[in-house]
């Protein structure tokens, strides 16, 4: 289907299910009871999963296809939000001229650092990619927001005011971002029985926004252009004799990830219509550089698992304070309950970057390959178990020198 | 004539942590070839070092004094820090009031006990794998590192106050020949400015005169056959990771003076450390300190009125600009070999 072999195809059916349903599947629990604090399904909360979803895939096709770790990709997504912001300023409050302005800006913008930083390799291109972002922060935070040539308000960050022109704003269109009068923020709620579900409209836009990108992603990892920057990867040096020059690739590799990340921050603006500095910083940056790994590097579906994965359990995490955990460890004796609470007090909450942190490391440490390889790793396991460890995979095959 | 003079003073404080932080990160570089991304944290941790040890300095028991009243008419409350018990009020004052250089002492064990825990339990374990795990896995560590600090010292900057006789400014324009007031320059930076070179003259002649350095520098040039010869050079190279680590450590104890330390300060001088160490030339340890004081004067030249008024935001950026400058027209930057960290 759609020019996908049956394998890709089902994949792409399974992720279209998952968003499509998603409502449902993560509001398991109904409303009102103890276990409702684990459910994810409200419409904030979805719409960041697809929107980071859609960072970390565009994020994968330049790290997981070329093995090029940059560490600047949040500033194409502040850059995205921020032109998204422009146009909801100027032109109307529709998102489909400011998401699109914000993936052409972002391109831009990253066809500009690409040039450069892909002129080193390495840990290289990491510093400059790095350092890129940290000017454009520098530069949006405080140079750009002066009084003469205000570009990005600073501080405040960047929004709609009721003087700005809005030149294509119609008499009747909604106040807030919409796509054709479909207001973004609109949602319908589903009871049934003591279960309720949200409908909104801005996640199904991000929904299908996630699924064309998945797709887009999907045939770029299958197609020639993907085989030559998996080649880039696994040797460049030998790829460069044989007289292919890998600039290009790379270059556009680079562009693409950047116009992914343009449109997660385009996307942003549409479900929220602020944008600020502070999603330019390089802890931005290492946040998906993490989805991206905690999923799975240049595996498909990886980065959405991660992105999913890591917003769910930061919103978990903050979430649970003290009163929480004493009610979960209540069945434990009085001392040993507060001693297991102390001990798990630092890691919750606000402590949510330290857990992030720690997780960080093991994954790097234990599960390089992420989520997916963990996955394969146990569906591996339990076939060996099944059919006797005699016949165990005989070694990775290694390519001749 | 002074105000050019001026300029390249004020960038001498910035310059120096720039310079220690980015000599340290060259030494891992050049000895073990990772890519340490925490060692911003390093640095922070340093600084910390000097909050502790004030903290610690400053612990005292409360009496009441009978003889004074509050406002409220009760006894009033006298903290007295130990120290002043044990040593007498006026040598305790003095001791709370050197609390940064002795904290010096403090750091220096401190920092080779982390260099060495951190090599032996998590760098080691990464000198095979990629750059890019190892930048990632260090940059996981550098968060674990900033989120306990802030957790048990708060996310606010806390003040470490420089010596009383070390503190206020100097007129350095008499003595050079200037008019009066041309040329103020606080004490403290200078101080730090004497302690970078110390340090860095410090690690420079330990790797040039010593036999220990003398291995270590071969073992730069080529690890193998160091190894072959029979000499544990793992085990120096460690070492030479805890010593990394105390220069960075000894950065951040003296910056806290110039500016209060807060858990992410690391992170923003991290940045540009690895901007000076790329403009400096991978693996290059003179390059490091040139590059650092360079970039720090710049910066102190981008950050007068006349340049931000004539390129708003200069001061910003100035660096990054450099940096890119540097990298497209010689692309091993100032001092790189060819050879060195090339991939």
């Amino acid at each position: 289907m759609l020019g996908l072999n049956k394998k890709d195809t089902s994949l792409l059916i399974v992720v279209a299910l998952l968003t499509m349903l998603a409502p449902f599947i993560l509001n398991p629990f109904p409303e009102g009871s103890a276990m409702a604090q684990f459910n994810a399904g409200y419409p904030d909360l979805m719409q960041r999963f697809v929107i980071f979803g859609i960072f970390a895939i565009g994020f994968n096709i330049l790290f997981g296809l070329t093995g090029y770790l940059s560490f600047g990709h949040a500033a194409f997504l502040g850059v995205g939000s921020y032109s998204a912001v422009w146009m909801f300023k100027l032109l109307s409050y529709n998102v489909v001229p400011a998401i699109a302005l914000s993936v052409v800006v972002a391109g831009l913008f990253s066809l500009l650092i690409g040039f450069v930083s892909l002129r080193r390799s390495g840990i290289y291109f990491s510093i400059l990619t790095l350092a890129f972002a940290q000017m454009s922060f520098a530069l949006a935070y405080s140079v750009l927001s002066n009084p003469k040539f205000n570009l990005t308000n600073g501080e405040t960050g960047l929004q709609v005011y009721a003087d700005d022109p809005q030149i294509l704003q119609g008499a009747n269109a909604p106040d807030l971002p919409h796509l054709f009068g479909l207001p973004m923020r609109s949602t319908y709620t589903m009871d049934l029985g003591a279960w309720s579900f949200d409908f909104n409209a801005g996640y199904y836009l991000c929904a299908v926004v996630l699924m064309v990108v998945f797709y887009l992603a999907i045939r770029i990892f299958r197609s020639p252009f993907g085989m030559m920057l998996r080649a880039v990867k696994s040797n460049q040096q030998r790829m460069n004799y044989t007289g292919l020059n890998s600039k290009p690739y790379m270059l556009a590799a680079f562009v693409i990830s950047g116009m992914y990340a343009g449109l997660a921050g385009g996307l942003m603006a549409a479900m929220d219509p602020l944008a600020g500095a502070e999603r330019m910083q390089w802890t931005a940056s290492g946040e998906v550089v993490l989805m991206t790994i905690l999923g799975g590097t240049g595996t498909l579906i990886g980065p959405v698992l991660g992105a999913g994965f890591i917003k769910y359990f930061e919103n978990i995490f903050s979430k649970i304070n003290d009163n929480v955990l004493h009610s979960w460890f209540s069945f434990l004796p009085d001392g040993l309950e507060d001693a297991v609470v102390f001990v798990i007090h630092p890691f919750i909450g606000k402590g949510w970057h330290l857990t992030l942190g720690i997780l960080f490391m093991l994954v790097v440490i234990y599960l390089p390959g992420g989520l997916v390889e963990g996955g394969q790793r146990l569906r591996g396991w339990f076939r060996r178990k099944k059919k006797g460890a005699d016949d165990a995979p005989s070694g990775k095959t290694e390519p001749a020198e | 004539m002074d105000a050019i003079l001026l300029q390249i003073l004020n960038g001498l404080d910035k310059g120096s942590a720039y310079a220690l932080i980015a000599l340290g990160l060259t030494l891992i570089f050049g000895t073990l070839g990772v890519v340490n991304f925490a060692h911003g944290a390093l640095f922070m941790i340093g600084a910390f070092c000097a909050v502790s040890v004030q903290k610690l300095l400053n612990l005292s028991f409360v009496t009441l004094d009978e003889t004074q009243k509050d406002f409220l008419g009760n006894p009033l409350k006298v903290e007295t820090p130990y120290v002043q018990s044990w040593f007498g009020p006026e040598v305790g004052a003095t001791i709370i009031d050197w609390s940064v250089p002795l904290a010096i002492l403090f750091a220096i064990p401190i920092m080779l006990m982390v260099g060495y825990v951190m090599e032996r339990g998590l760098i080691k374990h990464f000198y095979k794998r990629p750059h890019a795990d190892q930048i990632l896995v260090t940059f996981g560590l550098a968060i674990v590192m900033q989120e306990v600090v802030k957790y048990f010292f708060g996310a606010n900057p806390i003040q470490t106050p420089p010596p009383e006789a070390l503190s206020g400014s100097v007129d350095l324009g008499i003595m050079i020949g200037f008019d009066t007031n041309a040329i103020i320059y606080p004490i403290w930076r200078l101080v730090y400015f004497a302690f970078a070179v110390g340090i860095i003259g410090a690690v420079f002649s330990f790797l040039q005169f010593t036999t220990f350095g003398m291995v270590v520098r071969a073992g730069m040039a080529d690890r193998e056959t160091v190894g072959l010869l029979g000499i544990n050079i793992d085990r120096r190279f460690t070492i030479m990771f805890g010593i990394a680590a105390a220069v960075a450590g000894l950065a951040g104890v003296m910056y806290g003076p110039l500016n209060p330390p807060n858990y992410h300060m690391g992170m923003d001088f991290l940045v540009l450390s690895f901007v000076v160490v790329v403009v400096g030339g991978m693996g290059s340890l003179p390059g490091a300190v040139l590059a650092g004081f360079l970039l720090g004067i710049l910066e102190s030249f981008a950050s007068t009125t006349w340049a931000t008024t004539t390129i708003p935001g200069i001061n910003q950026i100035i660096i990054y600009l450099v940096a890119i400058i540097v990298l497209l027209t010689r692309p091993r930057g100032l001092m790189g070999r060819k050879g060195v960290m090339e991939e």
